[in-house]
């Protein structure tokens, strides 16, 4: 037999290893070598398209894990995303901190917050408890437009560079002795991070939380008879999506280097939740195909549309613009997806694994 | 003193408003079970077609508005019977966020339709103020707060007396016994989202009315009759009212008293002080004020 049917194991701990069998390796060693090889290949519009990708990935996983799999719907992650880049900009601007300090502070900060508003969320059940994640984004947009000494109100504020000492992982070039732009060395920058994030959210799912999260999800009184603390896991998969968000908050202030307000909006929290839908619910590394569409859909609505007759270019007027095109092209995506395809782009690269693995015998 | 009254007057007013956003929340939510997060959008389409059929087709005010409501009465069935009849069954996360996505779109087509420009309604009590006591209230505030009153006490006698009325209760305790007893459960879930277009054109033109005009973020206006059905509790159209006002006099009376009583809360906070209300409410009271506890069995 060339390769076991998939979901056959003979030990439990082939059931969860993340590495399973010879052609996963080859696909870790490609990986690898992409990763190398990529900053050198595209240009500095598609890495910067990949950076997105990479920060709202981190961002999605968080989601992921609590809607996914703890079933916790939230529209409140625009609000921790903003706490990670402010926190960002206090501690790594104006104290002056490196990157290995403000980074996982930033996550902290939101996890420490999460914990903090958790407790009183997770009482509500269901949709109540998205509108009172949906109240959080319009606090958070008063209090990021008011605490102007940390924020900058609605001018914003500058967020720094990733920095250590003399290192700049904004600025790798001058440290690998080669001309790189800031993309090509911030694609260096947040692949690595993804990766950790990616791990590290599939030993939580894999292990004895993702189990409880999913037992919470399916049916939350079923889970508390089998013994599983729901308050105490709901409140943690608050937390860890709140770590997740607050991190990509700040690294996503880092790339930009200046926040406003403006960007912390509803609109933010949608596109996550679509990130999530769009991608795969309850599967890690759906969130990294919804990232990747969710960012990379508007660009090419921008490439294409000075094809299409009817769009003008013109902000501002009655007509279809870009924008307008790209919104209405997001919102048909969202009900697209859930009506049609509710597995997400992990659903459709499943099917299209089982098909060719049995291939020529589709049925 | 006369401040405040006058600032309890059109909160009352803004409130009442509120209200009848917050009952086309209610409406389908009882029906369906569905948090509508287009209706904000609905509003916004109404308001737009009472526009495009009293200053653009000519039709008289009075003409206008119940076509409005006629065409948004279409389009609340066309969205039920095209897209949301597909998902039953489905979790209700799943349709609650293609309605974010209807949402959208509709703001956009909208936007596409008629620009981004303050339009204005041209609805015939325009700027005209009415004196009462030693109050100076708009013309419009009155008619909105009467056109209030009208529809709840409409809606009440719908729900109690008449026969879709009452099937659509049935069908809100429970849709399997509604079924079991003839009641067509799917045309039901249509005319609710009917009712709910219809409202949503009456909110609509009210808040798009002096002194607001009307202009795309009329659809985030409407947000914030979301603290108001949550207020008054999701299955309650009572609460709904009851929430509507509550939120409509806290956000006139947070404008006119916080920048001079409490300036260190920052610019703005009338905005936020609905949804901190909310959040509030919320923690007490889980189901909102008047919202049933849901029992859960195993």
């Amino acid at each position: 037999m060339r390769r076991r049917p998939e979901g056959l194991h003979t030990r439990y701990a082939d059931e969860i290893a993340l590495v399973r069998t010879r052609a996963d390796r080859v696909w870790v060693a490609l990986l690898v070598v992409g990763y190398v090889a990529t900053p050198l290949v595209l240009d500095d519009f598609w890495l910067s398209v990949l950076v997105f990708t990479a920060i709202a990935a981190i961002g999605a996983i968080g989601l992921n894990l609590l809607t996914g799999f703890a079933g916790q719907v939230s529209l409140g992650h625009a609000f921790f995303l903003g706490l990670g880049a402010y926190t960002a900009g206090v501690l790594g601007g104006d104290l002056g901190l490196p990157v290995v300090v403000w980074l996982p502070a930033a996550g902290l900060f939101g996890a420490l917050v999460g914990l903090a508003i958790g407790p009183f969320a997770l009482r509500l059940k269901g949709l109540y408890l998205a509108i009172v994640t949906l109240g959080l984004v319009f606090v958070g947009d008063h209090l990021f437009r008011n605490l102007r000494l940390i924020t900058g109100g609605s001018q914003g504020r500058a967020i720094p560079s990733p920095l250590i000492g003399g290192l700049n992982f904004a600025d790798l070039g001058a440290v690998l002795g080669m001309p790189l732009s800031r993309e090509q060395s911030f694609f260096l920058f947040v692949i690595p991070l993804l990766a950790l994030a990616t791990i590290a959210a599939k030993n939580v799912a894999r292990t004895r939380p993702g189990r409880a999260f999913q037992a919470i999800r399916d049916r939350e009184i079923a889970a508390a008879v089998i013994g599983v603390d729901v308050a105490r896991y709901k409140v943690g998969a608050f937390v860890i999506s709140s770590f997740y968000a607050s991190a990509a908050g700040a690294l996503l202030g880092s790339y930009l280097r200046h926040v406003t307000p403006d960007r912390f909006d509803l609109t933010l929290s949608i596109q996550y939740v679509a990130m999530v839908i769009v991608g795969g619910i309850g599967t890690v590394y759906g969130s990294l195909f919804g990232a990747l569409f969710i960012v990379l859909v508007p660009r090419l609505v921008e490439q294409v549309s000075p094809l299409i007759p009817f769009v003008t270019r013109s902000a501002g007027a009655a007509g279809v613009t870009v924008f307008t095109l790209n919104q209405i092209v997001f919102g048909v995506l969202i009900v697209v997806f859930l009506v049609a395809e509710p597995l997400g782009l992990a659903g459709i690269w499943r099917r299209l694994r089982l098909y060719f693995r049995m291939w020529p015998f589709s049925y | 003193m006369n401040d405040f009254l006058q600032l309890l007057a059109q909160g009352i007013a803004l409130g009442a408003m509120y209200g009848v956003t917050a009952l086309g929340f209610v409406i389908v939510y009882k029906a369906t079970g569905v948090i509508n997060f287009a209706h904000g959008e609905l509003l916004l389409l109404g308001a737009y077609l009472v526009y495009a059929f009293h200053n653009q087709a000519g039709l008289p005010f009075f003409v206008a508005v119940p076509c409005a409501m006629a065409a948004m009465a279409f389009a609340g069935w066309a969205i039920e019977r095209g897209i949301l009849r597909r998902m039953v069954g489905r979790p209700t996360f799943a349709v609650v966020m293609i309605t974010i996505g209807l949402g959208i779109v509709i703001r956009q087509a909208a936007t596409a339709i008629w620009g981004f420009d303050d339009l204005i309604l041209g609805d015939p009590w325009g700027t005209s103020r009415v004196a009462l006591g030693g109050l100076q209230l708009n013309a419009v505030s009155l008619a909105a707060l009467a056109t209030a009153v009208l529809l709840f006490a409409g809606f009440l006698a719908f729900f109690r007396f008449s026969r879709a009325g009452v099937a659509m209760r049935a069908t809100a305790i429970d849709p399997e016994a509604a079924l079991a007893v003839g009641i067509p459960v799917r045309s039901v879930n249509a005319w609710s989202w009917m009712l709910a277009g219809a409202a949503a054109t009456v909110a609509g033109v009210f808040l798009s009315a002096f002194p607001a005009t009307l202009h795309p973020g009329l659809g985030v206006v409407a947000f914030r009759a979301f603290p108001a059905a949550i207020l008054g509790g999701l299955d309650s159209p009572g609460g709904a009212i009851v929430g509507g006002l509550i939120v409509g006099i806290v956000e006139l009376l947070v404008q006119g008293y916080q920048p001079e009583l409490a300036p260190w809360l920052g610019d703005n906070f009338h905005v936020a002080a609905a949804y901190l209300l909310m959040i509030l409410v919320l923690m007490v009271r889980p189901y909102g004020l008047f919202g049933t506890r849901e029992v859960e069995r195993v």
